[in-house]
């Protein structure tokens, strides 16, 4: 019965992820990765861990995807306009992307060899500890109490830098 | 009948969609998208701790993608910034037009 | 057949809330126009049957029959998107709200069922997860229609709805810390019963300040008066539904009116004791329910008819500097009180 919606999710998220790479308007890359963001959140809800899902919607869906929309409507970003001349050509262009072609070839052959190596490794059955929020609560607070404590450095820093970098030198 | 999708479905899955992220990286012209590609990579991985966390039935993985979300939500902070401070300048984002040290 | 009555039941649950919110949305209407009467000593729709009660029916019929507009430069999908958007982020968030005991429909089943659509045990953050949702459609909203008016509505409210979304989880999770449960089920019984026998365990009584903070972010998030700046008609005409008409309009419309009820249901949940209180027998406690909820609305109203509206750097200014520390502080101090007295 799972089966039914890991595959609706999966073909939801990666045809939205193509969308968001494939769209030329920024406005909908933004819109069709919170739609990825809502698939996968269904797929957390498929291995148990529904914290993990709620936090997907509130933290990325809901906090990090509205800046990012912010963004796009403040700058009003214009949409991207068509590959011409010497970029048109697939493989023209900067150094970087004969890195990225080697790289998504490399990917590629990953994958195939992947794919063609497939063992079954199902999935333990019953819920297990995973769902339990009291055990992931326990050991974020024991065990990676101190890099929780750093992530809030971390936090107020890129808080400064970016109210520095985005200020208007007046 | 559906096969149930085992470990190997969800890595497998998590494989697609940082290639995605990484097609897209690579070969968007808009600084925005960049981000937003770097953002699905970041999914791919978080997906990758979940299943094995399932998998392994532990915590730690659902822990790392928790500090994973903040380190993004940091990122993109930071990142729409620059973006912000760079549309100022130019007046574009295809990050082809910033090729200059200086200003 | 266990099972069956346990699914017509259920099916049964979900299409009375679902009811229940439509028809919640047109009697709000009609209470907010009376009491605006009344808070202006004006007599308010009184033509359109007895004592005017009508009206809701009247206006429905009116917005059904306008003609459906759309600006020619609007983005058509998304125009569209957004008031959908709205509306099921509003009739979504109801999902999780337990609104009465466990009851078995007097032996109708054999076990008894929650009154509520669903029952997760991570209600407290699905609640979160789908108001911080509800932004979306008012934000497209905005963006969509291609009008400077919708855009700064709709740039508002996204800005406004971040800033208080934080001081509205941060009250929650002090209620979380009280009740030890991520369970609406869960908290609400942890309210029931009396200190000395006659004050009521609610935690409107030990947090006061969070109960004011989360009704201050709640009035915030549904953008109601003194926080209405995604609309405020004064200056934006009509903020993010400037260009909206007919039955689009009615969905961004009803969609406030069914938040403010989720917030109502919500705190009447987490602060209130839900469905407990003196005089009535368990399973006539959603009576309680009902009363308490009827409470909250009439004080949105009140405060929209009372208050002006504030400025928009006020709202910030306030959002930032005052809300949230003092739910930060709230929350400190919350979680050194059940850490010592381990509560």
């Amino acid at each position: 019965m799972a089966g039914i919606y890991f595959w609706i999710l999966a073909a939801l998220t990666v045809l939205a992820s193509l969308g968001v790479v494939l769209q030329r308007n920024p406005m909908y890359s933004v819109l069709l990765l919170i739609v990825s963001f809502g698939a996968l959140s269904g797929l957390y809800i498929t291995l148990n861990a529904p914290f993990v899902a709620a936090i997907q919607i509130i933290i990325y869906a809901g906090a990090i995807m509205v800046l990012f929309l912010f963004v796009v409507m403040l700058l009003n970003v214009p949409t991207e306009d068509p590959p011409h001349g010497y970029h048109a050509r697939l493989l023209g262009g900067a150094g970087p992307r004969w890195f990225g072609a080697v790289l998504a070839l490399v990917l590629v052959g990953e994958l195939i060899y992947a794919l063609s190596h497939l063992r079954a490794t199902p999935l333990p059955g019953g819920n297990g500890n995973t769902a339990s929020i009291y055990q992931i609560g326990l050991t974020l607070f024991r065990e990676y109490a101190f890099a929780f404590e750093v992530t809030s450095v971390l936090i107020l820093l890129a808080m400064v830098g970016a109210v520095i970098l985005a200020r208007k030198e007046s | 009948m559906i096969p149930e999708p085992t470990l190997n479905h969800y890595l497998l899955l998590s494989a697609v969609l940082f290639s995605i992220g990484t097609v897209g990286v690579f070969l968007r012209r808009n600084l925005i998208t960049i981000l937003l590609s770097i953002e699905v990579m970041l999914n791919a991985v978080n997906l990758t701790f979940v299943a094995v966390d399932r998998y392994l039935n532990a915590v730690n993985g659902q822990i790392i993608v928790f500090f994973v979300m903040t380190v993004a939500a940091a990122e993109a902070a930071v990142g729409l910034a620059i973006v912000i401070a760079l549309f100022r300048h130019k007046d574009t984002l295809n990050p082809d037009a910033f090729t200059n040290l200086k200003w | 057949m266990a099972i069956n009555s346990y699914f017509i039941a259920q099916l049964a649950l979900i299409g009375f809330t679902f009811f229940m919110l439509l028809n919640s949305a047109a009697v709000m209407v009609y209470f907010e126009r009376k009491i605006a009467a009344w808070a202006q000593q004006r007599y308010g729709p009184h033509l359109v049957g007895p004592a005017g009660m009508l009206q809701p029916i009247a206006d429905i019929v009116k917005l059904m029959f306008k003609e459906e507009l759309r600006p020619k430069a609007a983005d058509s999908f998304l125009f569209y998107l957004a008031p959908i958007l709205c509306a099921t982020a509003a009739f979504a968030a109801f999902s999780v709200v337990p609104f009465g005991a466990e009851t078995t429909f007097f032996g109708l089943l054999d076990k008894p069922i929650g009154l509520e659509v669903t029952d997760v045990n991570v209600a407290v953050l699905v609640i979160f997860a789908i108001t911080s949702m509800g932004v979306y459609g008012i934000v497209l909203a905005g963006w969509a229609s291609n009008s400077k008016y919708s855009l700064l509505g709709g740039l508002r409210s996204s800005a406004q709805m971040i800033s208080y979304e934080l001081s509205y989880g941060l009250s929650l999770a002090s209620i979380i810390m009280l009740a030890g449960t991520l369970s609406l089920r869960g908290i609400v019984d942890a309210q029931a019963g009396y200190w000395f026998g006659f004050i009521p365990k609610w935690f409107v009584f030990i947090q006061p300040l969070g109960f004011f903070i989360f009704m201050t972010a709640g009035v915030a998030e549904t953008n109601r008066a003194p926080f209405d700046f995604p609309e405020a008609e004064q200056e934006l005409v009509a903020g993010y539904h400037t260009e909206y008409s007919s039955m689009t309009f009615a969905l961004f419309f009803m969609a406030e009116y069914i938040n403010m009820v989720t917030v109502s249901a919500v705190a009447t949940d987490l602060f209130l004791g839900g469905w407990h209180g003196p005089f009535l027998p368990a399973y006539l406690g959603w009576i309680w329910f009902l009363v308490k909820i009827a409470a909250l609305l009439f004080f949105y109203i009140w405060m929209r008819w009372t208050l002006p509206r504030y400025r928009y750097d006020q709202l910030m200014e306030f959002g930032w500097k005052w809300l949230l520390p003092l739910a930060v502080l709230n929350l400190l101090v919350t979680a050194a009180v059940v850490l010592k007295a381990g509560w």
